[in-house]
């Protein structure tokens, strides 16, 4: 755990970069410290380990002051990832992972083997270990970086605007790559960004600071979207925190109707009477393995012969589908308001339908998130 | 010179190793160990200007204007302290090289990328430790760009110390061809100096190639791959493929 006790930096030209922080980081978890520039988040994390010397108050690493210990001591075990990785452009792949055993006096080929290994785990060819920096695409870059911080096996990896130089499709691969890494190393992770999307979709715990370095609000990220502490906490979520909420509740709760769902050789006879009697406007067809085909709309039936089978009348495009075990409400409503039908269809891993969901039907699953909160129900996972 | 042929090979021939191997090899004793010691001194001062701003402007001045000396008024000033030994003209040559190596040095530290130094830092490495492992390893193109410049200069600088009685290739030019009204020695001269220079300079490019295996090479500039990459090491490739001393090529003679 790290703990910071009424820290304030000021600078001598009176600048105040940090003012008065409190706050507890949990150990094992992703900690984010958001804001926008200007508002002591970097600053926050690098007295952590020691680059920047907090004016006033007090920072403790598991209960240990960290002024009692020597800086590049306490620095090499601490993992630091900096923007645009800082790789040193002389030193190879491997050299560079190896940068902090070589430091704490590893032997060569002890510190070659741990950096290979580091270099599987984070996704690395192994064939990049002789390259050097300039050889390697940004995301490449960043995954060594990554791979750096990790090479002693610190506890604690701070990491200071690691992603904000990459393209967003990158972006996006890395941060499934940490949020991987971490169900696996549960390191004490401080990060820091000024993307709020990057911060709800890493931290378990979002800080998020004000300028003036003051912390406005320190929540799980589904409490944040939930109930922002002020009005410079909402302004800075940004319009749309109630869809994005979503991304913390579970599509599998959702109610899926698997009656509007025929395959694709049933008559539209039989169909017809299935449309009527649910006063369904649209049904899914299915082939034989039940994967979707597209979508065929009651006004459609009324008017085809009755004998032709489904299959062989003209289907709208099903759209996108949503993975009812993996995915969140969020997901499910953007399939549901992509669809031609207003129907999202939820598949399971394999890809074979479970059902269909409306969007009005959606909209009482949404509601009822609501209503939890009001009980203040716990959220579950955060994926989507 | 009268009607006498540009070039007698059969002097040549005659002379092959006196005078012309012994000066040959006095020009490069002449011109290597100022390269040298210009470089001993160049590194700390360059590196304390980096770590003490405000020492930069004075130290930059300072080799500026000694190396607007004449050379000739240099050695001359020297003769009475050192004599006819090679001091006198290593010591102004080794000044002179100053004006280029110290600025490249300076600039070179300066150019290590902020988040190169910052994570060195974070990484735990000592502030000496931080210099000589990373920062001056990295810096280490734009020095040797300076180098090359330095080495060529003097090689080409040292004939002068011919005028107080040194200098190597110089001696062959002046008291050989010059005075003796003998083209031959002349050419030769001339021809060895130029020679000297470009194998110097050669080997220095091969010195960087083998020292720096790590900064990109231009034929594959542009290629994908290199979007951050490329903005972090472009400082450095410029400086290693082409010598760009801050001060351009000053000639003296």
């Amino acid at each position: 755990m790290i703990t910071f006790d009424g820290v304030t930096k000021r600078y001598p030209d009176g600048n105040v970069a940090v003012d008065h922080l409190d706050l507890e980081i949990p150990a094992g978890q992703t900690t984010v410290l958001v804001g926008p520039s200007g508002c002591g988040k970097t600053t926050s994390l690098r007295m952590i380990n020691r680059m920047v010397e907090p004016s006033t108050g007090r920072i403790r690493v598991d209960g240990r002051d960290v002024r009692d210990q020597d800086p590049a001591e306490l620095r090499r075990s601490i993992g630091y990832v900096i923007q645009q990785a800082g790789l040193f452009p002389h030193r190879t792949v491997a050299d560079n992972i190896a940068t902090v055993p070589y430091l704490l006096g590893w032997d060569r080929r002890r510190a070659r083997t741990r950096a290979h290994e580091l270099m599987e785990l984070v996704g690395l060819d192994a064939d990049l270990a002789r390259r050097y920096p300039h050889q390697l695409s940004g995301g490449q870059q960043q995954r060594v970086g990554v791979a750096r911080a990790l090479a002693a096996d610190p506890p604690v990896l701070l990491m200071d605007e690691p992603f904000s130089a990459v393209d967003p499709v990158v972006r996006t691969s890395l941060q499934d790559e940490l949020l991987r890494l971490q169900q696996e190393l549960h390191k004490t992770i401080v990060f820091v960004t000024h993307d709020i999307d990057e911060a709800v979709r890493l931290g378990d715990t979002i800080a998020v600071f004000r300028p003036g370095g003051r912390l406005a609000q320190a929540a799980a990220p589904e409490r944040l979207l939930a109930e922002p502490a002020d009005d410079f906490v909402e302004g800075f979520i940004g319009y749309d925190r109630g869809v994005r909420r979503l991304s913390f509740f579970p599509a599998r709760e959702l109610r899926l109707r698997g009656d509007a769902v025929l395959a694709a050789d049933t008559p539209v006879a039989t169909a017809r009477a299935v449309a009527a009697g649910g006063g369904e406007p649209w049904l899914l067809v299915v082939d034989d393995a039940r994967r979707p085909r597209g979508w065929v709309s009651a006004d459609l039936l009324t008017t085809a012969d009755a004998q032709t089978p489904l299959g062989d009348l003209p289907l709208v495009g099903f759209g996108h589908v949503f993975t009812v075990e993996d995915d969140s409400l969020r997901a499910a409503l953007d399939a549901a308001v992509l669809s031609p039908a207003g129907r999202a269809v939820g598949v399971t891993q394999d890809g074979t339908v479970v059902g269909v969901v409306a969007q009005s039907e959606l909209g009482e699953a949404i509601w009822s998130v609501g209503n939890d909160d009001a009980r203040d129900a716990e959220p579950v996972g955060q994926d989507g | 010179m009268g009607d006498q042929p540009l070039v007698r090979w059969d002097w040549i021939a005659s002379h092959l190793v006196d005078p012309i191997g012994t000066r040959l090899l006095e020009h490069l004793q002449l011109s290597i160990t100022p390269i040298l010691l210009g470089l001993l001194l160049a590194l700390p001062l360059g590196v304390a200007c980096v770590r003490w701003r405000a020492l930069y402007p004075p130290v930059f001045t300072t080799v500026n204007i000694l190396y607007a000396i004449p050379s000739i008024a240099l050695f001359f000033l020297l003769l009475p302290y050192t004599s006819f030994s090679a001091w006198t003209a290593i010591i102004p040559l080794t000044v002179y090289t100053l004006a280029v190596l110290v600025p490249n040095v300076v600039d070179g530290l300066n150019q290590v990328p902020d988040h190169v130094r910052q994570a060195a830092e974070a990484m735990g490495f000592g502030p000496l430790r931080r210099l000589v492992q990373v920062e001056l390893p990295v810096a280490l193109p734009v020095v040797i760009a300076g180098l090359r410049v330095a080495a060529v200069a003097t090689i080409s600088m040292v004939s002068v110390a011919s005028l107080v009685g040194l200098g190597g290739l110089g001696q062959l030019i002046l008291t050989e061809g010059f005075r003796r009204q003998f083209p031959t020695p002349i050419v030769v001269g001339i021809v060895l100096s130029v020679a000297l220079a470009f194998l110097v300079d050669g080997l220095l490019v091969l010195l960087q190639r083998w020292w720096t295996p790590w900064t990109p090479r231009p034929a594959r500039a542009g290629g994908r791959n290199r979007r951050s990459a490329a903005a972090s090491t472009a400082a450095a490739s410029s400086a290693a493929d082409r010598p760009a001393a801050p001060e351009g090529r000053r000639r003296r003679a």
